[in-house]
């Protein structure tokens, strides 16, 4: 019942804030998210799951109640967490609380609306996060995409109009891609599953080895899932989003107000690769093996494409903007490599790059409050006035670069480790070298960007005094900081429960891995 | 418990035919001009007595042929099982919230106990569509529930626009009517008979070689009068005028409960009378190839047309032809023996959920006409600031019609595209896919204009209408909670449509 109450406490919190006054909206709306975060907190204090939600592991908190019949299909409210699940349920409620924090001081405009979107979009996210069944996963995923519109049609930048739009229906159209691809396999099993049960529908194709039968009569069995594989893969890489399906995601988060890129960045790019994970690698992994090479292709594109994408930027959004490209390519190189190191190391990497992205966005939104703008060309010698936000600066730049002791390098080291050691990818230490040498790349736009704007005499054309950072604005950096140093210290609190609902995979399919069977 | 007689069985088109004829009468022995308290009053008594009937009976398992039984009615002429039951209570709900519209949006105009009346008889003929089992009775009851319609469309007799709206609706509207009957004669004088069963029996007996042709003739008018009644495309042209011209409430009326009664003509007649297996495969007549080209021409053109209107009433009249086609979804993916249940069963869902948010979005539409704030895209702008509640409702009415998960819409248009894809029509689909994308960016762009864009000067918000208002709510409230409610609406909604399938 956590995860029910947890939702419908979040939906409510969303909207007794959306109804506030504009006063203490902000206030209110923190308190509001306090409780998903005890909730979560709670979560991962209790958890006694054990292995992997969709191949039969024992889920923590599960609920599993009748919901509605599709003749002859089933629908079902059904609801639990594994060890993939839960770091990312911690992800969204830590940075939903911190992004409303840092909200304090640029939102000042329509404050109850913005606070309750952002509540109603971490309902749906955790509703993202907890689902077992397609059709109400599928109602979760796509409730994210109306709040998002709003936070950043409303509040965004001057070219807001047009990035709303654009995220809005790019998404759209991938989901209904998805949407089809996902159904044509349900259905192409016939009589092997009864229900939209994600468990059941995973384990009937990756344990049993059910194949789907002719589709249509002409689409043989092998056919409809490498079509099914694909459009679900278009599908979820447009929310990664990976080369060539990136294009909405710069739009969006340079007019998104930092709030929401916060978020973006966060939390609702993962939601791709979490798909990804449950969807195409957990349900086809025999398909993924097939494909292993042009997805590392894509894989290696999104790492070194997007790193020389943040290289040309002039705004220091559009730099972190486009290195989440690159970062989320490390992911699917991760999952691509079928090894325990190379999955968990993913996963542990979609919860580092959301609190490292999130403390980046947040560290540019702080230093805008108080400059005005976010030109790399325009300012120089920030530190000399901020000190302590460009202190976190350089801490989160250097977290991006992977660090050790910060959680970047643990989630890459996995990443790299896996890969390399990887036997269903040909060419694994190829991939994993050009992979590698996007780090260079984010070293050097990294370096390059604070070393201009940042160090060196103070240079800045405004006709005000520009001043320390307040309180509000400085003390998510800190959390979100200290959570890096913690993860990167221990990864252990994450890595753990990762890797148990990780090593299923390779135990209980019908995929004869070397490495894991 | 006393025993009621077998015709109550038709109680909810009998409730509101009754409720019209005593609005009439009241009226004519009244000695003052009959106040819209009174009318509201009295019809939404009449109609709220209908919805309770037919729910009542829904759950009593009235029509239900493990239940109380299907009841046939005057020689079989008139049928009442779970199918009937679910348009009627469809039909009286829209009508419940048009009347409330109503109550506001003709406060003005003489001669509101006939407007009240006509609505009533229409709906009345609209449930009767449903129960219809014999091609006479399709008639007549298209009939019933068009001629009333003619007239609501031109009511307001001195805006042009209204009056050549009414024009072109019944000059169309005759020329279907007459299809349709002449594709009746046809179909009676190859298989003897009108009732529906009787056709289908001796279409399967065998109609000889000959007479083929004449049989595909009469079924393709019969089908284009109810591409007619549903404004599917090619017999489309009619509604985008007639929409726009109409008093808002009307538009709402006629693109949600009329349509969804045109529909439940074309399923019943189409799968009973001329069955997938004794007509489609033997190679008689391919109506389902008919209805798959109607159906992705519907989607295209409806939404392709919307997404270039300039004012938000015309936009809604196209994207009311869209709807129509992912209905036909329903229809144009039958197969024989595969899982029509489901696909009967989604377009059903999809009209049901339809009648709510397309009624809510109209009346909203008859919101700021009552406001006057103008018919375009850009007279929005900013709604949202001076108008919240009801913004926040056309909101969720326009994402519930593009397929977002704020409501209802949302699953139903699922449901059709899965519905399509397990029956291997996953082309069907995909158009289904393209078309809803396209219809999020116009849907969008209303909720830019009231919500993002800044208002411009020039009106006020007079006064918030009471009525409008309160069926705005009502509607709102209905479309989210739809979407929980979903388990149970699809039960029914199954249930009704196993009625028509073998």
């Amino acid at each position: 019942m956590i995860i029910e109450a947890l939702l419908a406490l979040t939906l409510i919190g969303s909207f007794v804030v959306f109804l506030a006054p504009d006063e203490y909206a902000g206030r209110l709306a923190f308190l509001a998210s306090l409780v998903p975060l005890a909730g979560s907190g709670w979560m991962y204090s209790q958890f006694d799951g054990a292995g992997n939600a969709l191949l039969g592991g024992s889920l923590a908190f599960e609920e599993d109640v009748a919901w509605a019949v599709l003749e002859p299909y089933s629908i079902h409210w059904h609801v639990g967490v594994d060890g993939i699940s839960l770091p990312l349920i911690v992800l969204t409620t830590v940075l939903t609380t911190l992004a409303i924090v840092s909200a304090w001081t640029p939102i000042d405009e329509r404050q109850s609306q913005f606070y309750g979107l952002v509540l109603f979009m971490e309902t749906a996210l955790l509703g993202v996060f907890t689902a077992l069944d397609f059709i109400v996963w599928f109602v979760f995923w796509e409730a994210v995409l109306v709040p998002m519109y709003f936070l950043i049609g409303v509040w965004g930048g001057p070219r807001r109009k047009y990035a709303a739009i654009k995220f809005f229906v790019y998404t759209n159209v991938a989901s209904l891609v998805m949407f089809i691809g996902f159904v044509a396999l349900v259905f192409g099993l016939g009589d092997a599953v009864s229900s939209f049960d994600l468990p059941a529908i995973a384990q009937a194709l990756a344990v049993d080895g059910a194949e789907p039968d002719a589709y249509a009569g002409v689409v043989g069995p092998e056919t409809l899932k490498l079509l099914s594989f694909l459009a679900m893969f278009v599908g979820f890489a447009v929310k990664v989003p990976a080369v060539p399906v990136h294009t909405w995601l710069p739009d969006a988060h340079v007019e998104a107000p930092t709030p929401a890129s916060v978020l973006l960045a966060g939390v609702l790019l993962k939601m791709g690769t979490y798909a990804l994970l449950r969807f195409n690698f957990t349900m086809l992994p025999d398909v993924a093996v097939d494909l292993a090479v042009p997805i590392a292709i894509v894989a290696v594109l999104s790492v070194i494409y997007g790193a020389f994408l943040a290289l040309a930027q002039q705004d220091l959004k559009r730099i972190v903007a486009y290195s989440s490209i690159s970062s989320m390519g490390y992911v699917i190189l991760g999952l691509v490599a079928f090894t325990t190191y190379g999955m968990g190391g993913a996963t542990f990497q979609m919860v580092s790059h959301g609190l490292i992205s999130g403390l980046m966005f947040m560290v540019v939104g702080v230093i805008y409050n108080e400059t005005h703008t976010r030109m790399v060309g325009d300012m120089s010698g920030v530190a000399d006035r901020m000190p302590v936000t460009a202190g976190v600066f350089v801490a989160g730049a250097f977290g991006y670069m992977g660090l050790p002791l910060m959680s970047g390098f643990a989630a890459e080291f996995f990443v790299f480790v896996g890969s390399f050691g990887s036997e269903t990818l040909p060419a694994a230490k190829l991939f994993t070298a050009l992979a590698m040498f996007g780090i260079v790349v984010v070293a050097g736009y990294l370096l390059f960007a604070m070393q201009r704007t940042l160090f060196g005499p103070y240079d800045l054309e405004t006709d005000y005094e520009i001043g320390r950072a307040p309180m509000q604005d400085v003390l998510p950096l800190f959390a979100l900081l200290a959570l890096i140093v913690v993860l990167g210290v221990a990864p252990e609190a994450f890595f753990g429960m990762i890797r148990d609902s990780i090593q299923p995979l390779f135990d209980s399919t019908t995929l004869a891995l070397g490495g894991g069977a | 418990m006393v025993q009621l007689p077998a015709y109550a069985a038709l109680a909810v088109p009998i409730l509101l035919g009754a409720t019209a004829l005593v609005l009439l009468t009241y009226d004519a022995l009244s000695s003052r001009a009959t106040g819209r308290n009174e009318l509201l009053g009295m019809s939404g008594a009449g109609i709220l007595a209908s919805i309770v009937v037919g729910v009542w009976f829904l759950a009593t398992g009235v029509g239900d042929p493990d239940g109380r039984g299907v009841f046939r009615l005057f020689e079989a002429q008139v049928i009442v099982d779970q199918l009937s039951l679910f348009f009627g209570v469809l039909v009286a709900s829209v009508t419940f919230l048009i009347l409330l519209a109503s109550y506001d949006y003709v406060a003005e105009h003489t001669y509101q106990s006939e407007f009240y009346a006509l609505v009533l008889l229409a709906a009345s003929g609209m449930a009767l569509m449903a129960s219809a089992n014999s091609l006479a009775m399709v008639a007549i009851s298209l009939e019933l529930a068009s001629l009333p319609s003619y007239v609501l469309v031109a009511f307001l007799k001195r805006n042009r626009g209204s009056v050549e709206a009414g024009m072109k609706y019944f000059l169309i509207g005759a020329l279907s009517t007459a299809i349709l009957i002449y594709g009746v004669s046809l179909v009676y004088a190859v298989t003897g008979s009108l009732l529906l069963e009787d056709v289908a029996g001796a279409i399967a007996g065998g109609v000889g070689d000959a007479n083929v042709g004449i049989l595909g003739l009469g079924i393709l008018m019969i089908l284009g009068g109810f591409l007619y009644k549903t404004a599917s495309v090619p017999f489309h042209f009619w509604a985008p005028e007639a929409y726009e011209g109409a008093p808002a409430p009307i538009s709402a009326f006629l693109s949600s409960a009329s349509k969804a009664a045109g529909f439940a003509l074309a399923i019943r007649v189409l799968t009973v009378a001329f069955p997938v297996e004794t007509v489609v495969d033997p190679g008689l007549v391919d109506w389902v190839l008919v209805a798959q080209i109607v159906a992705v021409v519907t989607m295209t053109v409806g939404n392709f047309a919307a997404a270039t209107q300039d004012e938000v009433k015309r936009m809604l009249a196209y994207s009311s032809i869209g709807h129509a086609g992912y209905v036909f979804i329903g229809i144009a993916a039958l197969t024989a023996g595969g899982n029509n249940n489901l696909l009967i069963g989604a377009s059903l869902l999809h009209l049901f959920v339809y009648g709510f948010m397309n009624t809510g979005a109209f009346l909203f539409v008859s919101l700021t006409e009552y406001w006057n704030v103008g018919r375009t895209f850009e007279d929005f702008n900013g709604l949202a600031t001076r108008a919240p509640v009801a913004s926040v409702a056309m909101t969720i009415f326009l994402f519930s019609l593009a397929g977002l998960p704020v409501g209802g819409g949302f699953l139903t248009k699922y449901v059709l595209f899965a519905g399509a894809v397990s029956a291997g029509f996953w082309w069907l689909a995909a158009v289904g896919a393209i078309n809803s994308a396209l219809s999020l960016f116009y849907y969008s762009r209303v909720v830019k204009a009231m919500w993002i864009e800044d208002a411009e000067e020039g009106f006020e918000v007079r006064s918030q209408p009471l009525g409008i208002y309160a069926a705005i709510v009502v509607a709102a409230v209905a479309t989210v909670a739809l979407l929980p409610a979903f388990g149970m609406l699809s039960g029914v909604a199954f249930d009704a449509a196993a009625a028509v399938l073998p």
